[in-house]
């Protein structure tokens, strides 16, 4: 291992290479519920060739390499279960274009999604891209490849739909594109090739390590508005949301549901967001919501929320505060997330199935989903706070999430981000012919299986 | 707890139906259908008035007889539960309105100034003009007004005598101190007019805000310097409670050297400022509110449009502010002529 290691500090360069207690303790867990696993170090390339020479050092010392970006999972993808290396990828973090015409962006493997915020406020007012509501470090890259979603989910879909191409060095130190920058100059679409980019999406950093990736942006306005709707009865959600969907001018949409405050105990509330050009047709969007659902209001059983102005702003940031403040109730730093990936129809068993946890297990939660595209899907999560130092209280939030997992398949939903008690439960249920090409196509894409060993297996 | 104070008689031998006949909202083909509406609520029975009312209060205002024609229409909605807001919207604020218990006693001294739960106002209360107040606020003190607007008297039967009994004993009781001063329009309304209407006693004495700063003024002459500028005034619904109080009003901006610009919708003729029907759901209806509010003062040319209610600053003074008008609370209106 110390000859790997002087090997990748002729690569990167001595101060961008550590194998110190004190790096590899910091990069042996995330924020979620799944213990620590040390790596024997951590390495930062600065561009594409360094990861390619890092792959083909660890392919020779077959030493594992799990590609990290912000490190936010949460559920703990991004620890080297069978030792090795972690590849931060912080250091690439350029963003090489952006084309306002055709509205997109390229970027580097390791550009956070708040530098691509900031960049284009700076440079490009008129365009934004869907921000998650992590944490601003949280990488594109990563986003993109867990499927996530985000404030223009509604009108745009998973991020991973607004992925338009890729640079990946493979695990065999192998640089490939996929998507139209594999023929052209311009990373407009991943139409109509083969598309490549499937290979390296939900696949836990086990197929490759992606350092250039093409993103879609979207008209930013300049006025933007939301409003609240708010039910009582979860079995109404999905064609509530149907219904608000079925306009087609939201950009986000999302419905939350906590005990705390006390007053939003038992209802159930959905966010709308949406922008537009003007006054006028900002208010012609609003009439469009609030016309699709009136047949509610009407029977006065549901309806929105009048808020003034002054207190939408909050609701209106990007990414949302809210999450944040939850994720610090326990206090200890201790916080999951889980959501699972299903259709809207099951919003009311998703919903009830959350509350039998939580009170079984005596956790504190909150719960909520993102409707991705016009009622196609929907990222349904569970958000459980714990405190790091107790650890009764890691305890129940492991066993609320193993829970939450095992009641998300039965619903007919997908874990997203699955951590691996997660993954096994899902091989467990997939059709093993899925399992059998997932298998093959690993084994022809990384022969020596270096990248993020553990994942995805029996 | 007794009925609402009302004489039927009275509006049988009302020849104007005011009540009805002035309201700036329902249409009615003359004064005989009017009179014919305001008979059913009388009488207990359906009238397309309790459907189609935005709660503004100005019936109250209107009835020349004090017959408290407004209470009455909210107590018939609530019998026949006639939901003004969908029920999640009603039931929610109930709830985030509701007393917390976490009231303290507190010792207070004169003037004590009633924030009502609006504790992120208790800034304005500074300066000269309220030297050496004590504030108090909270949602265990809210007066509970707010429910006329969502068919809920018995919230305000159940709630308001409480509060009152928390101001009291938290507060004035043990710092020997028997009036407080209303901030807001809300509460010297519940603790006047609703109180007398509902039969809740009220053992203290409420004072108006802008009875308050008129007598202040008063005793400061020498420290004001005249504003010398157009104000429109948004006059809020529960003033409507208290109609003997805008002539106050009028005499601050006398003092205060300010020009209230004669718009077309104040005093008698106010506009809601559109925040309680968009809480009804009747959000086009609130828009054009809010356009005609703002076309009206800028016609006037006034500069300044001030508020007395907080919640009509929240809803409009944006939209004020984008159309050039700076918004503005009556007492940081009159700190501003105080220099402060």
């Amino acid at each position: 291992m110390n000859e790997f290691i002087r090997q990748l500090a002729e690569i990167t360069g001595p101060g961008f290479v550590s194998a110190e207690p004190e790096e590899r303790y910091l990069y042996s867990m995330d924020q979620g519920t799944m213990p620590p696993v040390e790596p024997d170090a951590v390495v930062m390339p600065g561009n594409t060739e360094e990861v390619r020479q890092i792959i083909l050092c660890a392919n020779k010392h077959k030493v594992p390499v799990v590609p990290m970006g912000g490190g936010l999972v949460l559920s703990g993808l991004t620890r080297a279960l069978h030792g090795g290396i972690i590849l931060d990828m912080k250091r690439m973090n350029r963003i090489l274009q952006v084309n306002p015409k055709s509205r997109y962006a390229v970027v580097e493997g390791g550009a956070s999604e708040g530098m691509l915020q900031a960049y284009l406020k700076k440079h490009h007012p008129e365009l934004k891209h869907s921000m998650p509501d992590a944490p601003p470090i949280a990488t594109l890259a990563g986003n993109i490849c867990i499927h996530g979603s985000g404030h223009l989910s509604v009108l745009g879909g998973f991020h991973s739909d607004m992925l338009t191409g890729m640079e990946v060095v493979l695990p065999t130190g192998d640089i490939v594109r996929s998507g139209s920058c594999s023929v052209s100059p311009d990373w407009f679409a991943r139409a109509p090739l083969p598309d490549l980019s499937g290979l390296f999406m939900g696949w836990s950093g086990t197929t490759g390590v992606v350092t250039k990736l093409g993103i879609r942006l979207f008209p930013s306005y300049s006025h933007n508005d939301m409003l609240i709707f708010v039910c009582e009865d979860a079995d109404l959600m999905p064609d509530i949301i149907s219904r608000l969907t079925g306009t087609q001018v939201a950009e986000d949409m999302t419905p939350w549901m906590t005990p705390k405050p006390e007053w939003a105990r038992g209802f159930l509330h959905i966010n709308i967001s949406y922008g537009a050009h003007s006054k006028k047709e900002l208010t012609f969007k609003r009439n469009l919501l609030q016309a699709s659902v009136k047949k509610y209001s009407d029977q006065k059983i549901a309806g929105f929320l009048p808020m003034p102005p002054s207190e939408k702003s909050r609701f209106l940031k990007i990414p949302s505060p809210d999450l944040v403040k939850f994720a610090d109730l326990r206090k200890g730093g201790g916080f999951e997330y889980v959501g699972a990936i299903m259709a809207i129809e099951h919003f009311a068993e998703a919903y009830r199935a959350g509350l039998q946890i939580a009170r079984a297990y005596n956790v504190s939660y909150s719960m909520g989903a993102r409707i991705i595209g016009a009622g196609h899907a929907m990222m349904f999560f569970y958000a459980y706070a714990f405190n790091r130092a107790d650890p009764e209280d890691i305890n129940r939030a492991q066993h609320a999430l193993e829970a939450t997992n095992t009641a998300a398949l039965e619903i007919g939903g997908i874990p997203w981000k699955s951590e691996l008690p997660a993954q096994k439960q899902i091989i467990n249920k997939m059709d093993p012919n899925t399992f059998d090409l997932m298998n093959r196509i690993r084994s022809v894409l990384d022969p020596n299986h270096i990248m993020n060993p553990g994942n995805w297996e029996k | 707890m007794p009925a609402i104070k009302f004489d039927p008689e009275v509006c049988v031998r009302c020849e104007t139906v005011d009540c009805l006949m002035k309201c700036q909202y329902i249409e009615f083909a003359g004064i005989s259908d009017a009179k014919a509406e305001k008979l059913k609520i009388n009488a207990g029975k359906e009238s397309r008035v309790l459907n189609e009312c935005l709660t503004c209060y100005a019936c109250q205002e209107y009835c020349p007889f004090g017959n408290n024609p407004f209470y009455l229409l909210v107590e018939l909605q609530e019998e026949k539960r006639i939901l003004p807001a969908p029920k999640p919207i009603v039931e929610e604020q109930l709830r985030m309105m509701g007393p917390k218990g976490r009231i303290t006693p507190q010792k207070v001294r004169s003037p004590v100034v009633d924030m009502c739960s609006f504790p992120m106002l208790a800034g304005c209360v500074r300066g000269k003009l309220f030297e050496g107040a004590s504030v108090i606020s909270g949602n265990d003190i809210f007066c509970n007004i707010m429910w006329l607007h969502f068919a809920k008297n018995s919230v305000i039967r159940e709630r308001v005598p409480k509060i009152i009994d928390n101001i009291m004993s938290f507060y004035l009781k043990n710092s020997n101190i028997d009036e407080i001063v209303c901030f807001h329009d809300e509460c010297y309304g519940t603790f006047t007019s609703i109180a007398e209407a509902f039969g809740i006693p009220v053992p203290f004495k409420p004072i108006h805000l802008f009875d308050y700063i008129n007598r202040r003024l008063d005793e400061i002459p020498e420290r004001i310097k005249p504003i010398n500028e157009k104000i429109a005034y948004q006059r809020p619904c529960s003033n409507r409670l208290s109609p003997e109080t805008d002539k106050i009003l009028d005499e601050i901006f006398i003092k205060i050297g300010a020009e209230r610009v004669p718009r077309k919708h104040d005093r008698e003729n106010a506009l809601c400022c559109g925040g309680v029907p968009r809480a009804h759901q009747r959000d086009e209806l609130a828009d054009e509110l809010v356009e005609k509010n703002i076309s009206d003062m800028l016609s006037t040319g006034a500069k300044y449009c001030v508020f007395n209610c907080p919640f009509c600053m929240a809803t409009l003074g944006q939209e004020v502010a984008e159309h050039g008008l700076m918004p503005i609370l009556v007492s940081d209106l009159v700190l501003t002529a105080l220099g402060e």
